[in-house]
Formats: C-alpha cells, sequence, structure tokens
C-alpha cells in the first residue's frame, strides 16, 4: 500500500499539515494544563517559537514549568531527564514504503507531541470543541490532567531503512542482535521499523499519548506491540532514589546518570564522527521484555537470592561495603580467601571493570501483563537501555549474562528490539527530518 | 464474489423472477437521449463488453444492454470513484436489459459488464459532453447524493428478498449443501446496507442475531440457522424459522421504501460498515458456524464504498484530496482481499493465520480513519 496521493515530492516534505489533518485550530481552546490551573493558555503555544532558541539552550524566554519536560531541546527527552513512574511503549510497523507519507507523518506526530507533553490537547479544541459531526481530534481521556513529566522518545529500527529503501542510511550500529544464549523471543513482542517510548508519572497520560500517535498514524504505521509498564527500575538522576525490581531488588544503582556529561557523552550520546551524521546527538534504545519466573524466585533464599546479585536485598550495598553508593570492590576476598562476590555474580558481570569500561544507561520499567493461565503472574522487567553503541555496549554485556549469570534461572528474555533515536528536534524539525534531507 | 455463486445456482425460473422485480436503478427521464438517435446497444459477452457508442450528450442516457454470453451478467455505468450512476444486473443469457440513468455533469465516465457477475468487470472508458440544463447547488448536490444511495439501496433489497427466498426453499427442502451455499450469497445483499437495516431495530436481532444465550431472547434468523446447517443439523423448526426470514426481509423492503436518509447519516453509514468488519469479521465472530465471515467484510466494504461514492461530488468539491485517499484506501482493502478468494467465494476464517486478519485490521483501520472525515466534509 503506498500513499502517493499526496503532494509529488521526493523525499523531505516540509512538515506541513496534510489534508486529512484534523480540524483547523482556532487558538484558545481547552487547555489540559489551564484546566488543571498550572499555566495561562498563552503559554500553550510558545513551544514553537522558543524552540528556536534551542542551539543556546532553552532558556531565552521560556519559565520551566512543573511537570513539563522541554520537548524541544539538543536531545531527546526520555533519556536523561528524570526517569517517570510509568511507561507505555509502543513498536510500529510501516505499512507504506512512501518516504513522503512517512516523513509528513512524523511531522504530524511532532506537533501532537509537542502540545501533549505541554499537558495540551493533540489539537486545539480537540477533545470537545471541534465539529460536532467529526469524530474529536484528540481522544480525550487525558483532559483535566497535568502534563505529567509526558516525555515521547521516537526511534527508528532496522528494518525501517530497508522498507523505506534507504538501506544505506541505515547506522551500522543498528546491526541486528544476534541471538543470545537462552532467548525465547516471541516475534510478535520484538522488533518494529518505529518505537514510541512514552513516559509520564500518569499512566493516563502515557496511554493517552500512544493512543493518539497510533490512531494518527493509520495508514502509514500500525501497533506491531506495546508494552505497559510501572514502577521504573532506574534512576537516571542523582536526585531519584534508586527504585526495586520485582525481584525485591534495587536495580541500575550504577546507572549513568543527567549529572554526568561527560559520561552521557561517552556512553550514551552518538558523537560527532561517530556516524552517521545525522545520528550525532541521537543514542541508540535497547528494548529487551524479560520475562521473571517469580514464583521460583520468591521460594529461594535471602542468601542465595543476594549472591547471585552481589548486593543485599535490604539497603543495596556490595558485599564488603556499607552504603548502597559505595563503589563495589570486586578484589575483595573474605577471610576464607573467596571472593566477596562471586566470580558470576551479577554486579560483577554487568560492571564496568568486567567488560572494558562498557556502561550503559539503564531506563526500564516493571510489567505485569496478567496472568499465563497456568497460575503464574506474566511479570518481570521492560528492560530499556540507552548507548552510544549497542554493538559495543549491549551485545558483549548481554552475551556474558546470558552465558554466565545464575540470574538467567529465573529469567526468560520474550521480547527485543533496537532503535535509533535521533537527536533532539530544533525548531521546525521532526523526528528524522536531517534522515529525511 | 458470492454473487458468482448466486449466479452459477441460479435456475432459469428464480432468474425471471429477479426480472421482473428488478430493472434501472436509475429514475424514469422524461427525454431519453442514447446519443445519436435511440439508446445505445450494448452487446456483453463472456469475455467482451461492446458499447456501441462511446460518447451521449449529458442528460438522460439510455442502454440497451443484451446479453450474449453464457454467463449471467450486469451492466454498469460508473462515475469517478466508482460511483454508480446506474446499474442493471442479473441479466441472464440471451435476455435483454435496459438501463436509463440521468447523467446531468460532462466528463468521463466508465462501462462495465461483469460476465458472472463478479470482479471489477470489462470496463472502458465513456464520454459525457456538455452539461445538462440545471442549476446545482450544494443542495441539490446532497439530495443527488441521497437519491443515489437510495438506488443502491433499492438494488440491493430487489436481489436480497429472493436469494433470501432462495436460501429459504433450501432450508425448507432439506438441501444442506444448497443452503449452504447460498448462506453466505443471500447475506452480501444484507451485509451491503447493514446500517440500513439496523436503522429498524426491531428487524435487525430476528435477522441478524447472535446466540448469546440471553434468558427470554429467541435465537432466530440466519445465524439460527446457520447454526442449524453447520453444527446442529437441520431442526423441526428450521423451516419456520426460514420462512420468518423472508418474512422480515419483505418487510424491510417495505419500510425501506418510506425511509428519508440524510448525507451525514450516508457518512455514517459508511463508516459503521468498516466498524462491522473491524469489530466482527476481522474477528470472525460473525460467522462463527460457517466461518464465512470473509464474505460479510467483502459485502460491508461494498456498501461503505457505494455509499461514499454516492457523497463523492460534494466530497470532491469540498476536499479534492480526500476522494483519491479514499479510492486508494479502498483498492488496498480490494487488493488484500482478493488474495483471500477461493474459487467462487473466500477462504474460511478458520484458515486465517493471526498474519493474515492483522494485515486486515491494518488496511480497514487506514481506510476508517479518512472515512470517519466524510461526515464533517459533506456538511461544512
Amino acid at each position: 500500500m503506498t500513499d502517493t496521493s499526496r503532494t509529488e515530492r521526493p523525499v523531505a516534505p516540509p512538515p506541513t499539515r496534510g489534508p486529512d489533518d484534523e480540524a483547523p485550530s482556532d487558538a484558545g481552546g481547552l487547555s489540559r494544563r489551564t484546566l488543571f490551573g498550572l499555566a495561562g493558555a498563552g503559554v500553550a503555544l510558545a513551544g514553537g517559537g522558543a524552540a528556536a532558541g534551542w542551539a543556546v539552550g532553552r532558556s531565552a524566554g521560556e519559565t520551566a514549568r512543573p511537570g513539563v519536560v522541554p520537548f524541544r531541546d539538543v536531545h531527546q527527552a526520555g533519556v536523561a531527564t528524570p526517569a517517570q513512574d510509568r511507561l507505555h511503549f509502543a513498536s510500529f510497523d510501516l505499512t507504506t514504503t512512501d518516504r513522503v507519507a512517512v516523513a509528513r507523518l512524523l511531522a504530524r506526530w511532532a506537533t501532537a507531541a509537542e502540545r501533549m507533553t505541554a499537558g495540551d490537547e493533540t489539537a486545539a479544541n480537540g477533545a470537545v470543541g471541534g465539529n460536532p459531526l467529526a469524530p474529536p481530534a484528540d481522544t480525550g481521556e487525558a483532559l483535566g490532567l497535568p502534563a505529567a513529566s509526558l516525555t515521547i522518545t521516537v526511534g527508528f529500527g532496522g528494518s525501517f531503512f530497508d522498507k523505506l529503501g534507504i538501506p544505506d542510511r541505515r547506522p551500522l550500529a543498528l546491526a541486528d542482535l544476534p541471538p543470545f544464549r537462552g532467548d525465547a523471543l516471541d516475534p510478535a513482542r520484538s522488533g518494529g521499523d518505529i518505537c514510541v517510548q512514552a513516559c509520564s508519572d500518569d499512566p493516563q497520560v502515557a496511554v493517552h499519548a500512544v493512543r493518539n500517535l497510533a490512531r494518527t498514524g493509520f495508514g502509514t504505521v500500525s501497533v506491531r506491540w506495546s508494552q505497559l509498564g510501572f514502577g521504573r527500575t532506574s534512576s537516571t538522576s542523582t536526585a531519584q532514589a534508586t527504585p526495586r525490581n520485582l525481584f525485591g531488588f534495587k536495580d541500575g544503582t550504577n546507572n549513568v546518570k543527567a549529572e554526568e556529561p561527560a559520561q552521557l557523552d561517552e556512553h550514551v550520546w552518538v558523537q560527532p564522527g561517530d556516524g552517521p551524521d545525522w545520528m550525532t546527538g541521537g543514542t541508540y534504545l535497547v528494548a529487551r521484555r524479560i520475562r521473571m519466573h517469580i514464583e521460583t524466585w520468591d521460594r529461594t533464599s535471602l542468601q542465595e537470592q543476594e549472591q547471585i546479585v552481589g548486593r543485599t536485598k535490604g539497603e543495596g550495598n556490595a558485599f564488603g561495603k556499607a552504603g548502597e553508593f559505595d563503589l563495589a570492590d570486586l578484589a575483595a576476598r573474605g577471610p576464607d580467601g573467596k571472593p566477596l562476590i562471586a566470580q558470576d555474580a551479577h554486579i560483577r558481570l554487568a560492571s564496568a571493570d568486567e567488560l572494558n569500561g562498557v556502561r550503559i544507561l539503564r531506563r526500564g520499567y516493571n510489567f505485569v501483563d496478567g496472568t499465563d493461565g497456568r497460575g503464574r503472574l506474566d511479570a518481570g522487567l521492560f528492560f530499556i537501555a540507552f548507548v552510544r553503541d549497542p554493538q559495543k555496549q549491549f551485545v558483549p554485556m548481554q552475551r556474558v549474562l546470558a552465558q554466565q549469570d545464575p540470574m538467567m534461572e529465573y529469567l526468560q528474555h520474550t521480547g527485543s528490539a533496537m532503535f535509533a533515536c535521533p537527536p533532539g528536534l530544533a525548531g521546525s524539525d521532526y523526528w528524522g527530518s536531517a534522515l529525511f534531507a | 464474489m458470492p454473487r458468482r455463486t448466486a449466479a452459477t445456482v441460479l435456475a432459469a425460473a428464480a432468474a425471471a423472477a429477479v426480472l421482473a422485480g428488478c430493472t434501472s436503478t436509475a429514475p424514469p427521464a422524461e427525454n431519453v437521449s442514447g446519443g445519436a438517435g435511440g439508446p445505445i446497444k450494448v452487446a456483453a459477452a463472456d469475455s467482451s463488453c461492446d458499447v456501441t457508442t462511446k460518447e451521449a450528450p449529458a442528460g438522460t442516457i439510455s442502454f440497451t444492454v443484451t446479453n450474449t454470453g453464457s454467463k449471467v451478467t450486469e451492466f454498469y455505468l460508473y462515475a469517478t470513484g466508482d460511483r454508480i450512476m446506474g446499474e442493471v444486473e442479473n441479466i441472464g443469457p440471451g435476455l435483454t436489459r435496459d438501463l436509463i440513468v440521468e447523467v446531468p455533469d460532462g466528463g468521463t465516465y466508465t462501462t462495465a459488464c461483469k460476465p458472472g457477475m463478479v470482479g471489477d468487470g470489462i470496463r472502458a472508458a465513456f464520454t459525457v459532453t456538455g452539461n445538462a440544463a440545471r442549476s446545482v447547488d450544494q443542495n441539490t448536490r446532497l439530495a443527488e447524493a441521497t437519491a443515489g444511495y437510495k438506488r443502491y439501496v433499492n438494488s440491493q433489497i430487489e436481489a436480497l428478498v429472493p436469494k433470501t427466498e432462495e436460501f429459504a426453499a433450501a432450508v425448507k427442502a432439506g438441501d444442506v449443501a444448497r443452503a449452504k451455499a447460498l448462506f453466505p450469497v443471500s447475506r452480501t445483499y444484507w451485509e451491503r446496507i447493514e446500517p440500513v437495516a439496523e436503522s429498524f431495530s426491531d428487524i435487525d436481532p430476528k435477522v441478524d442475531g447472535r446466540d448469546d444465550g440471553e434468558p427470554g431472547v429467541a435465537f432466530t434468523g440466519y445465524h439460527r440457522l446457520e447454526k442449524d446447517l453447520w453444527e446442529t443439523g437441520l431442526q423441526s423448526d428450521s423451516p419456520a424459522m426460514a420462512d420468518a426470514l423472508v418474512a422480515d426481509m419483505k418487510d424491510l423492503q417495505t419500510r425501506v421504501a418510506t425511509l428519508e436518509l440524510t448525507p451525514v447519516q450516508l457518512a455514517n453509514g459508511a463508516k459503521e460498515l468498516l466498524d462491522e468488519v473491524a469489530t466482527g469479521k476481522i474477528t470472525g465472530e460473525e460467522d462463527r458456524y460457517s466461518h464465512t465471515d470473509l464474505w460479510d467484510f467483502k459485502a460491508n466494504v461494498e456498501g461503505s464504498q457505494a455509499a461514499v461514492a454516492a457523497l463523492r461530488p460534494v466530497i470532491d468539491e469540498k476536499d479534492k484530496a480526500l476522494g483519491p485517499l479514499l479510492d486508494q484506501r479502498f483498492a488496498a482493502v480490494d487488493t488484500l482481499l482478493e488474495q483471500y478468494r477461493v474459487g467462487d467465494g473466500y477462504k474460511l476464517y478458520t484458515e486465517l493465520t493471526p498474519e493474515d486478519t492483522k494485515k486486515m485490521s491494518d488496511v480497514v483501520n487506514a481506510l476508517a480513519e479518512p472515512i470517519s472525515q466524510v461526515a464533517v466534509v459533506v456538511t461544512s
């Protein structure tokens, strides 16, 4: 199916509205944020104008608003910005090979995302103020809710480049992940051409974002799979406490954090010269749906649980250290001469010391997708990592863990996907506008 | 197309009966012109469609269609977007039928013969010159749209009643194989105009209700007979069920005759037909015993397209891009469905994989989204 009915232009169209776009707006519609009383309606439209100053930071004229994460910045939000409590992640398949149609959709998505992250409807008068004979442009379930720190992060899978006939633009770092020992990947929970990561402190706000983008995409993309998550399993800022995963352990103590810009540049953001140029300032997202066999884990002794992890369950300190953030001493030995932290403990295998200095930024969420019909919770960790080069960071780390980590006995990787997330959006950019240029 | 099944099983007597009830879907005209003197002759053979004149002045145009082939055929005059300007159906071999159609606007149209009453037919361009003298304002166009769709609904009901009678007769004769073959064929005409039928809230549950086990609610109509034919075997009251189904269809026919439709109802009907596909057919819930859901799927889409086609002149006036987009998305649905054709019909729902139904869902979503904008476009 090819969407050729629109303006005939070879590639890079401007982000204009298509004729089938939602009803034209007149400003001053029902603003979610206004309803909530956080700010005046006038500010709602400031996003586009303020964005012009992105290159020199976003200070010019823009006042930080509580619960609003700036949409336009040097890097995409939802990576190094503070991890929110809730996730709705969606992976889309392209249903067209028409680059113009795809670019146009990404532009429409950027417009809607910018509004939603500011706490507004997808379009002015979107939910209830439009033509009563037309379906509402905004689905409405977020009316009256604040922005709730909504971030919308978009990336492109390897198949995106193949389907659009631009395989030469596919980054080398985006080569397909190799199989790992123990993988039980379900194709219906894996892969995809475009991802949308919507994170918010309110699950309804995150779901609203994905739902409205999915709806806008009919005819160009269709949802391949999606995943809800709760209880962030990592902190991306030193201001945040380390949360616990469903094994009951603090997770991501050693995460790369926003307060470490040099570390972010080294491990997370694609640097000039890494190639391709349109990815500079971007990052790669690796998602793994990791089912936890929590019933068997729960009947494992505390001692064994802690030995598998290499940390205590309560404080989260590495063995031999007192506090959670005291650096683990991997060489430390007990009175019996054996390593305090086992040779195959999770934190040792995943540590930068053991992996030639490799670190990753983790931003995953817990999930419980009901039950599996055999009396067990379908629960686990929706692992999300952001890295500068997955081939050099995620692949070696996961290979070691899959082969050696005793925790694998309680885990099963049931979904896998990887996406190239372009840098932040400036001015009237949309995701991939540099790629299509 | 299920209608091809109909053609092959249609007895000559039944064909004659249909003929009596079904003639032109266009209104009778006062000044009939058929181009250069008299009606335009059409020879509809099995592999050709010979229209003697390719051009006529705007106004009332008359065709005389003779079936020179061996299959039951149809003849159509289409405007842009396959908007049916007029059609004659069920022309048996050797028979001649007239089509009188009013074409007020000049432009390029399409003639089509459909031997076997299947597919897009054998098509050719047909030019209408000039414009019939008239003043066309918005209300006129909208009135023409509703009148055009009303003609479509009538043409479907004119086929629905005899097809249901054939189906009922097979049930009453205990001819299970024939009844099974006629079941999806009869339903095709019902499914094409389902939103209209559903507007009579007492008829729909009797004709198309499903077995939900609700206490005090009788399980009757198509799906009751479907269960008898495919699952439990014919029951002692199956003939009574068949008679009741025919009576309900005749009741529907009587009531539709006085039905007034608005443009918004047309637009919403087009959307509702796709909703039917999305929630009932792609899930295999509609025909849970026969699994002939794809026949219904196709019929729903055809009905939706007919409603949109009737509105097409208004759509084109208001939003130049919407019509071509709808054409393209309807075509995508047709192309996909063709992949599941088997002989005269379609694969059973139980033969579809999750990948198949995902593809169907995608093309229907892609189509339904712009269709949901039609109501506001035609009333803006």
